[in-house]
């Protein structure tokens, strides 16, 4: 690849209101089956927490001074954020683009291809956004929240969306077709969900995997800053993962909007 | 009708795709206010042709303007005053008919009321007042290209791109979408119509572009290229070698097309030869038929499959 191609990948797009009306199409959708949209994140946090909260919690020492189930409360959180997102624009944005050709019809009208993923990149982060906020509700049912700082949760949702979106995006620009996405579940998403301080902390892990989980495994930033707000603990590192979530994010959003322009317009 | 103001002017236009010429340097222009039809075999360039008009695809070389706008400086400009029906039904199968032309309607930034409105004429307009709450998988075809027109309608474009319209419909379909289109040129829409039908072509065009390998081979209103190309009439018999050798005898300057077993006449001498011919010879299974757009189709561009 010559240098003016690599360099064409991250030019900026420009970008203007018509944005949302991508994102109000998709949550004009997810609108109209709200009910089915809302049962997994309602459910699936409850199953973890008794099963892994208070089944395996109880043969498990605290860890950092948390309770079991108390420590992998905020991963729920965050594992939400990462799934929400990082589901809805590999499979969603593909089966849109690729079977419904819903992308095709927009950019008939004024809305320019850049403003396309980017909508669809938004609603990702609006979708970790609404599965986060509904764990959150279960976890404080649980009577699991101890800190009043839990309010910014959605502020690390949308943060950690839109850096899965963009990431998600990037392999959807990948994907010859949908099984593709096989791959970036097996070797990127399940290490994360096990992998990133969620069901143990990060220091049991030897000394060369720990630095690995925090240059390469973006849930661990996530979960250190669920953890971190939930049980109200403000240390430095926190900075450290704000800083890293908000380096890489913008570069993703450029990278897979102008990936995805490359594949859809020849 | 037709005037002379150039809407749509196209000059060296190219679009290539990798190694492959899609559309190869040409130039052409769309009036005002006229019907004009692209037509060509499976892979001539039309379509790339029509994507390269509503600035979904950028060109290659050349240069390329509507209403005086350059394709690749005011896209958004340009898209707003067009409406397209793209050739592969694209309908948002997420939402029922009317809010297909709802939500479509918004992406022009059309207010909600003005929105409804426009929504529900239009729905009256191609018989689907009955449909409006229906998802988009229980139309037929028919029915979804009605629609999709439909959507294409929803900004009031005072350019139309019609792309295949009535592919795979039946004929009361078909009809019932060139009766539409005919309206709508009476209203004063510019229309430029692909097609694989030449009877839609000669039917709804005011002029036609014919294209091959992504170059526009000819041009003209169907009557006229009908007479230039092909005559009035074409005679057509059962194959025999006796009578291909009369044939060749009696029509000396006539293109005799031998397809199948039948041979086909082409002359370009006046109304009734043929007539006068099969008194005196009278031959087995002879038909005399005016001439068409599809027989001055298959002369230029071929009778062998294209892909």
């Amino acid at each position: 690849m010559k240098v003016a191609e690599i360099a064409s990948l991250f030019k900026l797009p420009e970008l203007t209101y018509r944005v949302w009306k991508v994102w109000q199409r998709d949550f004009d959708v997810f609108m109209k089956t709200w009910k089915v949209n809302f049962f997994p994140p309602l459910l699936e946090p409850i199953f973890y927490l008794v099963a892994m909260g208070y089944g395996l919690g109880s043969f498990v020492q605290p860890i950092e001074g948390l309770p079991y189930i108390q420590f992998i409360a905020p991963a729920l959180i965050s594992i939400s954020i990462m799934y929400s997102s990082f589901f809805e624009c590999t499979y969603g944005s593909f089966v849109r683009m690729y079977f419904q050709k819903t992308f095709d019809a927009i950019i008939a009208t004024p809305i320019s291809i850049e403003e396309v993923i980017a909508g669809e990149l938004l609603w990702g982060a609006t979708r970790s956004i609404i599965s986060s906020t509904i764990v959150l509700a279960v976890v404080a049912a649980f009577g699991l929240i101890s800190n009043p700082l839990f309010i910014l949760i959605p502020l690390v949702a949308f943060l950690g969306g839109l850096m899965f979106s963009s990431m998600a995006m990037v392999f959807t620009s990948l994907a010859p077709n949908i099984d593709f996405f096989n791959y970036p579940g097996f070797l990127f998403i399940t290490p994360m969900f096990l992998l990133s301080g969620t069901f143990f902390p990060l220091t049991s892990l030897p000394p060369f995997m720990q630095v690995f989980a925090k240059a390469f495994l973006p849930l661990t930033h996530v979960v250190d800053l669920s953890r971190g707000l939930i049980i109200g603990n403000l240390e430095s590192s926190l900075l450290i993962s704000l800083v890293w979530i908000a380096t890489v994010t913008p570069i993703f959003f450029v990278l897979s909007i102008n990936m995805m322009k490359r594949k859809l317009i020849k | 009708m037709a005037g002379s103001e150039v809407l749509i002017n196209a000059e060296s236009l190219t679009k290539k795709y990798g190694d492959f010429v899609a559309v190869d340097n040409i130039d052409f222009q769309v009036y005002k206010g006229e019907c004009c039809g692209f037509l060509g075999p499976n892979g001539a360039g039309k379509t790339t042709a029509i994507k390269t008009i509503h600035c979904v695809l950028p060109l290659t070389s050349g240069k390329l303007t509507v209403a005086g706008m350059n394709v690749s400086e005011k896209p958004r400009e340009i898209k707003k005053m067009i409406g397209v029906t793209p050739q592969e039904d694209n309908l948002d199968p997420d939402f029922s008919v009317i809010t297909n032309l709802l939500v479509y309607a918004r992406y022009f930034d059309i207010q909600k009321a003005e929105a409804l409105k426009r929504a529900e004429a239009l729905l009256k307009f191609f018989q689907l007042d009955g449909k409006k709450d229906v998802i988009i998988d229980e139309l037929s075809t028919g029915m979804k290209r009605r629609l999709i027109l439909a959507r294409a309608l929803v900004n009031e474009p005072k350019i139309l791109l019609l792309d295949e319209p009535t592919t795979g419909l039946d004929p009361q379909a078909r009809h019932l979408i060139w009766d539409k289109i005919r309206d709508l040129r009476k209203q004063g829409v510019t229309i430029i119509l692909t097609t694989h039908y030449m009877d839609e072509a000669a039917e709804l065009c005011d002029r036609t572009l014919i294209m091959d390998n992504g170059k526009i081979i000819e041009e003209g209103k169907p009557s006229e290229l009908v007479k230039k190309h092909i005559g009035e009439e074409v005679l057509e018999v059962d194959y025999d070698e006796k009578v291909m050798k009369t044939l060749q005898e009696e029509f000396p300057e006539a293109r005799l097309e031998v397809l199948g077993d039948r041979i086909r006449v082409f002359t370009i001498q006046p109304h009734g030869v043929f007539e006068t011919f099969l008194r005196d010879f009278p031959s087995k299974g002879a038909t005399i038929r005016n001439a068409n757009l599809e027989d001055v189709f298959l002369k230029l561009t071929g009778r062998q499959l294209k892909e």
